[in-house]
């Protein structure tokens, strides 16, 4: 049942609260042990929540859209007396005294929190296994990972733990694991959710956004969410956009481009590398069914986006190395004593912060040093302009843009742990939207020749979510 | 200022980098109060605290109070960004200050001292204010202190940090900098300017060359001065720590220094090797400050009269130079002294009476018994002394100088009962007349000071001493 049935089924008084969220704690119970996409599932609280909807419908009260419906959050946002760890040891025990603005707003509009979702640490990585408390596994074939960092919040959505959950997507976090987990995942416009009470990697880059099974349900979850917030600077000033109205209209007449530079193939050179055939093939599938469906679909050209990953790696680090100093141990988190403030500093950090997020503090430290940083930060950002433009251009001619989620199908357990360019290059085709600040979402569409889902990612420009859904929409409904 | 030379041969140059809190009710990037003195931790809020997931938002306010220092200034106000300093310190929350870099919101300016001379001003930008740590045990080292405590009230309270050019040469022009630039603050409203709170902070950065050089000396910075008298002796230990270094062969190297008020000495904090790497980056979660040019006229035309310009508006009204106003201007008197003049009032008495009689403050005097009472002393119906006096009685509960004093009984001594009492004196000391009458100026000075007081005395200070100098006059052109 969709997150948008159930929450009519609620509102309508033909269906409880309580049984909705029950059912969901039976599907945890029964499965989570084999997959912990959560760090923390809160049965009790879920329950009493669903109690207080469940009188206050049958008082004659309307909680709002999301009545009833269970929503997973990433371990990343701020819950108000409730532990969020960004799934790293130093924010152990550490319980926010606010609610992130996204979470208010499911409150506000009805919805269930049922747990928090394990996910890289810091949101840093593509598969879930730098999470302090263990991986996370993927939901279709446990050998596989579910992608990452939001790998925990697909994972629930896709074992049926929770029709919905949020993520938040700094170079691909909720797009890649969609698309690895077989859901839908959005990273709306930068600043279209409020990033208020998410605690931030790269604060240049990082949306929150919606994991569905359907089109339909993100549209609905992003609908709640999305608005401007004064608590957030950079919160775009307009109401959330009516997506749910639009999803119907088809993509006749709409002009849509293949990016060729992220398609990769042995004709295609300047492409970057790494697209598994299967992938492509599904691709330009996706495109041949939004062609029969009346859009005009022709190969795009946005050559930036080549560099898009390693200017990426020193933009995101960059800013995590400074967004990660006020884990200190002095007011909040994990406290390892030392005789002197930094050397408490120290050995708080060293051992509070896994490998992974040492790795970017490091790069991001150096590449913002003095006498670096024209060569590394100030390029990368020209980088960033460069990737703008060429996305602007593209838009000139199309109104949307179709590449590949991730290169693969969801990779073994344990393969890239070791690697860290091979995780690296599973956000190659995810990157340039979070550079661009665009909209971009992933809709699954078939499978790989492994039998794992694969996700098509549609792009529109910048606060052009509507047109994007609407196609994914047709996605959706041709898909093999 | 002094037109001496601190240290014969040398040439002392400083510059000031001042750190003033605005007065905002709340804080520069969050809703908390801005107040100083409450119960630690209590003005607090998840931004403040610099908790994961806050973000900030900047106060308008603040941003309005430092376009005024800026006008006041004459700063060139221009579109701004923040940026993040990275370093690590426990009473700074977030590990980075958000700070203005290489975009200030005011760029070059000036700052006129009341002897009309210009200090360049470099830039004044917008910045955030720390937490405050205590250290506990070890006598307040931060080395030796079992341990601390940190009271985040300060945290995030806005900041105006304004740099000064290298434009001052002696510790004179530098506590004159700080006393305008206070005086600025606080006429505008930007700031309560209370170095004894911190809410205003001097850091000092100076420099020695021999005289007649041109080019600059190796500089320390100066921190910790908490008033304009530590600031002069800061100023004044250090050019001698570096002339003396250079005079005994060595160099100065490029230092942060700590005064310490109790030895009287600047200590070494760190070398510019040690010195942070402070990894600026525009800071990602505000946006760019555009001030439109509608809002600076408005603010432009919303500023009260500033200090430079109440010492020349008092020059004018009084006749004199503005330089000679700055006392009256310190003291707030401007207004009452421009509208006694105003009134009719002999402005230099105007002047002396406040630069002489009313350094505790105006209380119940206003600016026509004022005037009133200046007449009458330059109408030779009270004396100096009595209008002392009877200024003291309008200050304490105003009314009329009049009706104070004949209360007091004074009464113009009528000229020729003056006229009898002089011709007795010259009568009683015909040597002292002499030496009046045939006297050198000296002389003649001297004897004049003699008849008059005779007079004073034989009157109890009732007797005009101008009117009786007149009278010893007319009888010496007589004679």
């Amino acid at each position: 049942m969709s997150a948008r049935s159930t929450a009519a089924a609620v509102r309508a008084g033909e269906r409880s609260a309580l049984s909705v969220v029950e059912e969901h704690l039976a599907a945890i119970d029964a499965h989570e042990d084999e997959i912990h996409a959560f760090n923390l599932v809160l049965a009790d609280e879920s329950l009493a929540r669903a109690e207080e909807l469940d009188r206050r419908i049958a008082d004659g009260g309307d909680p709002g859209p999301l009545a009833g419906v269970p929503v997973a959050l990433k371990d990343n946002l701020c819950t108000r007396g409730i532990d969020t760890t960004c799934g790293s040891r130093i924010l152990e025990g550490w319980r926010p005294p606010y609610d992130a603005t996204a979470v208010e707003r499911l409150a506000e509009a009805g919805a269930v929190v049922i747990g928090k979702t394990n996910c890289d640490e810091f949101a840093m990585g593509s598969s879930t296994e730098n999470s302090a408390f263990g991986p996370t596994l993927n939901p279709l074939d446990t050998s596989r990972v579910p992608g990452g960092s939001s790998g925990g919040s697909a994972a629930a959505v896709a074992a049926g733990f929770a029709p919905l959950a949020l993520g938040s997507d700094t170079g691909g976090s909720i797009r890649q694991p969609a698309a690895l987990c077989g859901t839908v995942g959005v990273k709306p416009t930068y600043g279209r959710v409020s990033r208020y009470g998410l605690v931030a990697f790269g604060s240049s880059l990082d949306q929150i956004g919606p994991f569905a099974a359907t089109v339909e349900d993100a549209a609905l979850l992003l609908e709640a969410i999305g608005g401007h917030d004064p608590r957030d600077s950079t919160s775009i000033p307009e109401a959330s956009p009516d997506l749910l109205g639009v999803l119907g209209q088809g993509v006749e007449g709409l002009r849509i481009g293949i990016i060729s530079e992220l398609m990769g193939g042995p004709d295609r050179a300047a492409s970057v590398e790494g697209i598994a055939d299967d992938v492509r093939a599904r691709v330009e599938q996706a495109a041949e069914a939004l062609a029969t469906a009346g859009a005009t679909v022709e190969h795009a050209s946005v050559p930036s986006t080549i560099y898009g990953l390693s200017a990426y790696y020193l933009i995101a680090p960059a800013e995590a190395s400074s967004n990660l100093a006020r884990f200190d141990g002095v007011r909040f988190g994990l406290r390892v004593d030392g005789d002197t403030a930094p050397e408490m500093n120290t050995a708080t950090r060293t051992a509070g912060f896994g490998d992974e997020v040492k790795r970017r503090i490091m790069l991001g430290t150096y590449a913002l040093s003095a006498g670096y940083y024209d060569a590394y930060y100030g390029r990368s950002q020209k980088v960033r302009t460069l990737i703008q433009r060429d996305f602007a251009r593209a838009y000139e001619t199309f109104d949307l843009l179709l590449s590949p989620t991730a290169p693969t199908t969801a990779f073994p357990v344990g393969e890239r742990t070791d690697d860290p360019m091979m995780m690296y290059l599973a956000d190659v085709c995810t990157i340039p939207s979070n550079l661009a600040g665009h909209p971009s979402m992933s809709v699954p569409f078939g499978t790989g020749d492994d039998g794992l889902p694969v996700g098509v990612q549609v792009l529109a420009p910048a606060l052009d979510e509507a047109t994007m859904f609407r196609a994914a929409a047709v996605l959706e409904g041709a898909t093999p | 200022m002094s037109d001496q030379a601190l240290i014969p041969g040398w040439e002392v140059v400083i510059g000031l980098e001042v750190h003033a809190e605005l007065a905002t009710v709340t804080k520069m990037f969050s809703s908390a109060l801005n107040r100083f003195g409450g119960e630690p931790n209590t003005n607090i809020d998840p931004v403040s605290l610099g908790l994961p997931g806050s973000l900030p938002v900047l106060n308008e306010k603040a941003v309005e109070l430092a376009i005024r220092v800026g006008l006041a200034l004459e700063c060139v106000i221009q579109p701004s960004v923040f940026s993040r300093k990275n370093y690590f310190y426990p009473d700074m929350p977030k590990d980075f200050q958000i700070s203005q870099y290489d975009l200030p919101i005011n760029g070059v300016g000036s700052l006129e001292l009341p002897d009309g001379r210009r200090i360049g001003i470099e830039r004044a930008h917008l910045e955030e204010d720390t937490g405050k740590s205590t250290h506990v045990g070890g006598g307040g080292r931060i080395h030796e202190a079992g341990h601390s405590l940190i009271d985040y009230n300060r945290s995030g309270v806005p900041l105006i940090e304004i740099v000064s050019a290298p434009d001052m040469r002696c510790a004179e022009d530098a506590r004159a900098y700080v006393s305008e630039l206070r005086a600025i603050l606080v006429a505008i409203g930007a700031s309560d300017g209370k170095m004894e709170e911190g809410s205003m902070r001097v850091d000092c950065n100076i420099s020695v060359r021999r005289e007649g050089t041109a080019g600059l000396g190796t500089r320390c910075e100066v921190k910790n001065i908490n008033s304009l008298r530590s600031l002069g002796r800061a100023i004044e230990y250090e050019a001698r720590r570096q002339v003396d270094l250079i005079e005994s062969g060595d160099k100065v190297e490029q230092q942060t220094r700590h005064w310490n008020e109790d030895d009287g000495r600047t200590h070494k904090l760190r070398s510019k090797e040690e010195a942070y790497d402070y990894r600026y980056f525009p800071e990602p979660d505000l946006v760019p400050v555009e001030p439109s040019d509608e809002w600076i006229a408005e603010i432009r035309a919303a500023l009260p009269m500033l200090p430079r310009e109440r010492r020349r508006r008092l020059a004018d009204a009084a006749g004199v130079e503005p330089s000679d106003t700055a006392l009256t201007v310190e003291r707030g008197m401007d207004d009452l002294a421009v509208d006694t003049i105003a009134a009719g009032a002999d402005a230099a008495r105007v002047l002396v009476h406040i630069a002489n009689n009313l350094a505790d403050g105006v209380g119940e005097l206003t600016a026509a018994p004022f005037a009133a009472l200046v007449a009458m002393e330059t109408g030779g119906d009270l004396t100096a002394a009595q209008a002392r006096s009877v200024l003291a009685d309008l200050v304490a509960s105003g009314g009329d100088p009049a009706t104070h004093a004949s209360t007091h009984g004074f009464e113009a001594m009528d000229t020729s009962e003056l006229e009898a009492l002089v011709d007795r004196f010259i009568a009683e000391h015909p040597d002292d007349w002499a030496g009046f009458v045939g006297g050198d100026d000296k002389e003649r000075k001297k004897k004049a000071g003699f008849f008059v007081g005779q007079v004073m005395k034989a009157t109890r200070g009732q007797a005009d001493g101008r009117i009786v100098n007149e009278l010893l006059a007319r009888r010496s052109a007589e004679a």
